[in-house]
């Protein structure tokens, strides 16, 4: 499964209601960490995809999906379990500490 | 877990511009070269929106997209990469080793190249409000505090032209700083001054940061007066300078006393075959472009040292 653009119109069906648990990144085009960060979010959906959903908001698309997570520093990762907040990352991140969300 | 059979010429930790031009010399005369990254190429330079200062690009470039094209130019002549984090070297033996999570890794020359990240204030939930008001990377979140009121800490580069960016986004903000002066080049300065929405707090340091879920002020001390008074914030953008990441090689290479790896000009630490390139050498100054000059000596003084044996 590739990693999804998630959009106000899709965020709940795909992240809220999915049956397994979703990992958020938000992030922007002129942001560089996110530009780091982006190919190892990639990698860590492609290592886990039967365990996690992975999908991406463009915050300058989105921000009302920024604004209601309370996303202000970017890149943020939110992992999502039933519709809920699970877990928050702020910031570059290895990905080593995505798998760690997952354990 | 068993070394790598293979004993690589040259081992080179951290993908910045200091690393990936280690990376194109050493493979381009002739190395096996090895670059570990823990998390993507670039380092520091990989999260600047706009590199204005580094020579043949007239109308600037991205960082990121530098970095990918440093990597490439390495990828080139056979240097490889691997995204993993090294969590002990061994540098002493003729044969050094690092391990990561996967691999130990055998090689003859190493070159350090970890650079270094922003330093943070050390106060009580900083990390906590990473993310909710504080920060460290104006470009990256400036855009969240529009129309707010934020505050910077520092007084240098990096204080000054987040000052700028920040100017142009934010309805008001407070620079603070611990001495009477900023050190920035002149036009920018000036053109902080002139902004109109930046009011400067000369000798002054922040003793706390206030906050409920989120940050809601600073408390900041004037260090000449003693007066102290709380400033109402909806964030901070924290620029005081950057820490040298050198803790691997601690305890045997010698570092000074502010933890940054002693090699001269000719990048050489004190262990032989062990070399110091990029921002967490001892040096007057650090830029993309000395960094990469850096690789630049310690690929040559690799292949001496690996010629010499």
């Amino acid at each position: 499964m590739s990693v999804l653009t998630l959009t106000q119109e899709n965020f709940e069906a795909e992240a809220l209601k999915s049956e397994i648990p979703v990992l958020v990144d938000f992030w922007a085009a002129w942001c560089g960490p996110c530009r780091m960060f982006s190919p190892i979010v990639d990698e860590f959906a492609e290592e886990n995809q039967d365990k996690v959903k992975v999908g991406k908001v463009n915050v300058d698309e989105q921000p009302d999906l920024a604004g209601r997570y309370g996303v202000m520093s970017i890149p943020t990762a939110i992992l999502f379990k039933n519709g809920e907040i699970a877990a928050t990352l702020v910031g570059l991140q290895q990905k080593s500490a995505l798998e760690d969300l997952i354990q | 877990m068993e070394p790598e059979k293979n004993i690589l010429d040259m081992l080179i930790v951290g993908g910045g511009p200091a690393g990936y031009t280690a990376a194109l010399y050493g493979a381009r005369a002739g190395l096996s070269v090895l670059l570990l990254e823990k998390l993507a190429p670039g380092g520091q330079m990989g999260t600047t929106d706009m590199v204005d200062n580094y020579p043949g690009f007239p109308k600037g470039v991205n960082g990121f997209d530098l970095a990918m094209q440093m990597k490439e130019c390495a990828e080139r002549f056979g240097a490889k990469t691997a995204l993993e984090e090294v969590s002990a070297l061994e540098l002493t033996g003729e044969v050094k080793l690092a391990h990561t999570p996967k691999h130990i890794y055998q090689a003859r020359t190493v070159v350090l190249a970890m650079g270094s990240h922003p330093r943070e204030l050390g106060l009580e939930r900083e990390g906590d409000l990473r993310g909710r008001g504080v920060s460290y990377c104006a470009t990256c979140d400036g855009m969240f505090y529009r129309g707010k009121t934020v505050a910077i800490v520092g007084g240098g580069n990096t204080a000054v032209s987040d000052g700028l960016y920040l100017s142009r986004l934010c309805d008001k903000i407070y620079l603070i700083h611990r001495r009477d002066k900023l050190r920035a080049p002149l036009p920018q300065q000036k053109a902080l001054e002139q902004a109109g929405n930046v009011e400067f707090l000369w000798n002054s340091e922040v003793t706390a940061l206030l906050s409920g879920d989120r940050l809601s002020g600073l408390r900041v001390r004037n260090k000449k007066t003693g007066e102290v008074q709380e400033l109402a914030c909806d964030g901070v953008f924290i620029a005081v300078g950057q820490v040298p990441d050198a803790q691997l090689a601690v305890g045997q290479v010698a570092c000074s006393e502010d933890g940054y790896v002693l090699a001269g000009e000719d990048t050489r630490t004190n262990l032989p075959g062990v070399f110091a390139a990029g921002d967490l050498r001892k040096k007057p100054l650090r830029q993309i472009v000395t960094a990469a000059s850096d690789g630049a000596v310690a690929a040559a003084m690799a292949q001496e040292y690996l010629d010499g044996r």
